[in-house]
């Protein structure tokens, strides 16, 4: 498996650790944006590697978790309504205001787990009487793949098929995490395969402004070390600009016929993120040449709202205020078999990764 | 008249009906594959002679798509309670065989599923002694559902238990994990994708045995880690014990093609099914003798050790990751969900 145990070996993690150990000499507060870098910090153990000066703080990035509420409630409706719902694995069991895909599922609703959404065409078009809608979720890194489903929608003439659409844009997020008054971060690593498709230039204002270092990172062992020990050199030395560690993947530029795609059927609108709220300008809406591929104006479902559980403290998760065992839910009334909140659902969730995986929960 | 029941292409109502149809389908297919002297009594039950001990186990076979790479849902039924029955430390004699069976399932397959039925108990040395089939109605099954009882004879120089383990023991593997679930998986509706995994579905009761011939008392336990995987199994018995069990990422037997599917699908190789491995604990003194033996048997040849009982964390199982850094691994909840990104 080339470039995959490479970034696993022990010894070069090892003596990144130890490079860390040399050149801290203060308490930095970092977050890692990407749910795939929590993911990789708890699951090999890193967390408890790092001297206690670096803290590691979990940030937004994991698409199940800001995923609002109400609009997992209208992929229910869509799928009590008759549709054929396609979604990413991870979403399903994310709990909406009454229930789960997964338990619309057993009530008989026809909910297909996909990999990708172009399998959810092929579904569309071999089920002409049926609607069929994808539940586009997810960062820039799953944009593009959403954005060509369409396309291929439209190339096959296809009036069967929608998306659901609650796509998030990274840099708006880092932004609303550095205006909140409670923020006490340092540092940033950048989520690797976000970047992998929108390159960074972007990062440079938002480096410039907050005076703050982002380093563009990978999600193996040795990718999360390296990138930590970037961001630790940067702030000993008092600088703050934006590196990528990940170049192996990661172009400034992006990936440019990716980036093609999305230009071509999104566009940038106001989005709401769960636990956070509504953020200006965050996130991908289809553009008007598109609409017609628009589930929630197709089925009439825009308007539904509900509230988030007043006990889930998601949104200070999220930004980093709080730590998931720092709640007082946390595996009490919310666990991975019965989540209060989105953060404890998808593995990359930075409460589920707590649950499952922390050492902080050994000596318990 | 009746035309025979392999000129039928496909299962019909009237072959679970308890009439004509079904007497043919019996001694046409499933009395005539699975002759002995039990079955040929043709009666309601069997009656057998069993020494000593018995141990008994059960499991319902649903799995689909009923034939894929490596096996089918038959010799699955056969080999998974032949293998549960083995982890009591007994030696499986005996199978009962139920099929529940969807109308309209192709003749073909049913008789191919029977074959290897055959096959693997022949294979493991067990004997079909009674049975069942029902057909329910289209649509209200999915192709085909197998239950199996095994009944087998406790070989008397077994004795495990959860109980006789203790702080130091040894925990070993036989072989390579995950193969089975991630051979289904590759075959899954909208998840396909190419490989040449196989499912490891086989019979594992020859080494078991041979084990409790050699080493006796001092294996302490063996478990199949079938649904659910090894992480699941580690838990309940870390929960059994209230002691900590402590395992090594990089002694887990993966096979690199598994491993790289677990890594594209986003599946942590330890919660997925297998179908052909066994967990089997032992006292820490005689732990290199059992790897040596299990590594000289075809079904062991790629044993490992792969941790060991411990007092810190009491009932948690915790995994030093080949970086050196250490993370609990949880029992699996619910089914593994791929993750988006």
């Amino acid at each position: 498996m080339k470039y995959l145990t490479e970034y696993r070996n022990l010894e070069a993690t090892k003596s990144y650790l130890e490079l860390i150990e040399k050149t801290v000499t203060k308490t930095w507060k970092i977050m890692e944006i990407c749910g795939g870098q929590t993911h990789g910090l708890v699951k090999n153990g890193i967390l408890e590697l790092l001297p206690d000066y670096v803290q590691m703080i979990h940030g937004p990035g994991c698409p199940v978790c800001v995923t609002p509420l109400n609009l997992i409630d209208k992929a229910i409706e869509l799928l009590e309504q008759g549709v054929i719902v396609c979604s990413f694995g991870d979403m399903i069991r994310v709990p909406g205001s009454k229930k789960s895909l997964l338990e619309a599922k057993s009530n008989g609703g026809d909910l297909r787990i996909l990999y990708s959404p172009i399998e959810a065409v092929k579904i569309a078009k071999s089920n002409p009487d049926k609607e069929v809608v994808f539940f586009a979720v997810g960062f820039e890194t799953t944009a593009p793949a959403n954005a060509l489903s369409v396309l291929h929608a439209q190339k096959e003439g296809l009036k069967n098929y929608s998306i659901l659409v609650s796509h998030v844009l990274v840099p708006p997020a880092m932004e609303a995490i550095l205006d909140d008054k409670f923020c006490n971060i340092n540092a940033f690593l950048g989520a690797g395969h976000v970047c992998a498709i929108m390159g960074y230039k972007e990062y440079y204002p938002l480096a410039e402004k907050y005076k703050i270092p982002i380093v563009i990172t990978g999600f193996e062992p040795l990718d999360l070390v390296q990138g930590i020990y970037m961001a630790v050199k940067q702030l000993e030395s008092g600088i703050y600009n934006v590196e990528n560690q990940y170049s192996r993947v990661v172009k400034e530029e992006g990936n440019l016929a990716a980036l093609k795609v999305i230009h071509q059927v999104f566009e940038v609108g106001d989005r709401e993120w769960r636990g956070i709220g509504e953020i200006p300008n965050s996130g991908y809406v289809l553009n008007k040449e598109f609409k017609a591929f628009d589930a929630e104006t197709k089925f009439g479902i825009s308007h539904m709202k509900v509230p988030e559980n007043p006990n889930c403290i998601a949104g200070d998760i999220l930004k980093g205020i709080k730590k998931p065992h720092q709640c007082n839910q946390f595996g009490k009334a919310c666990t991975p078999s019965n989540p209060l909140g989105a953060p404890m659902v998808s593995s990359e969730g930075a409460c589920a990764a707590y649950y499952h995986f922390s050492s902080n929960l050994i000596t318990e | 008249m009746d035309k025979g029941t392999r000129a039928y292409e496909t299962i019909q109502l009237g072959h679970g009906s308890g009439g004509l149809m079904t007497r043919d389908l019996l001694d046409d297919i499933v009395f005539k594959t699975f002759s002995n002297s039990y079955l040929d009594q043709k009666h309601d039950g069997s009656i057998v002679d069993f020494n000593g001990k018995i141990a008994i186990s059960t499991d319902s076979f649903v799995v689909s798509p009923i034939f894929f790479k490596g096996g089918n849902i038959g010799e699955l039924a056969v080999n998974g309670t032949v293998n549960d029955v083995a982890m009591c430390g007994a030696v499986p004699k005996f199978l009962s065989l139920a099929f529940i069976v969807e109308e309209g399932l192709k003749m073909d397959e049913f008789i191919t599923i029977v074959n290897s039925i055959k096959k693997a108990a022949d294979e493991s040395g067990v004997q079909i002694i009674t049975g069942d089939t029902k057909v329910v109605e289209r649509g209200k099954g999915d192709k085909i559902f197998i239950n199996t009882t095994g009944f087998g004879e406790v070989n008397p120089k077994a004795n495990i238990s959860t109980k006789h383990i203790k702080v130091e023991d040894k925990i070993l593997l036989n072989g390579y994990v995950a193969q089975h679930g991630m051979a289904i998986m590759s075959q899954r509706e909208g998840l396909e994708f190419e490989s040449s995994i196989e499912s490891d579905t086989t019979n594992l009761n020859f080494l078991v045995n041979d084990l409790i011939n050699e080493f006796g008392d001092k294996i302490h336990l063996f478990r199949d880690p079938t649904r659910g995987g090894v992480a699941s199994v580690l838990s309940e018995i870390a929960q059994d014990i209230n002691q900590g069990v402590l395992i090594y990422e990089d002694k887990i037997p993966l096979e690199k093609q598994v491993a790289a599917a677990c890594e594209i699908l986003g599946l942590d190789p330890l919660y997925v099914a297998n179908e052909g491995v066994f967990l089997v604990v032992v006292d820490a003194l005689i732990s290199k003798e059992v790897l040596n033996f299990m590594k000289k048997d075809q079904k062991g040849k790629n044993a490992a050790l792969i941790g060991e009982v411990t007092h810190e964390h009491p009932n948690k199982v915790v995994m030093q990751s080949s970086i050196g850094g250490r993370r609990i691994v949880t029992p699996l909840i619910g089914e593994q969900l791929p993750r988006i990104c």
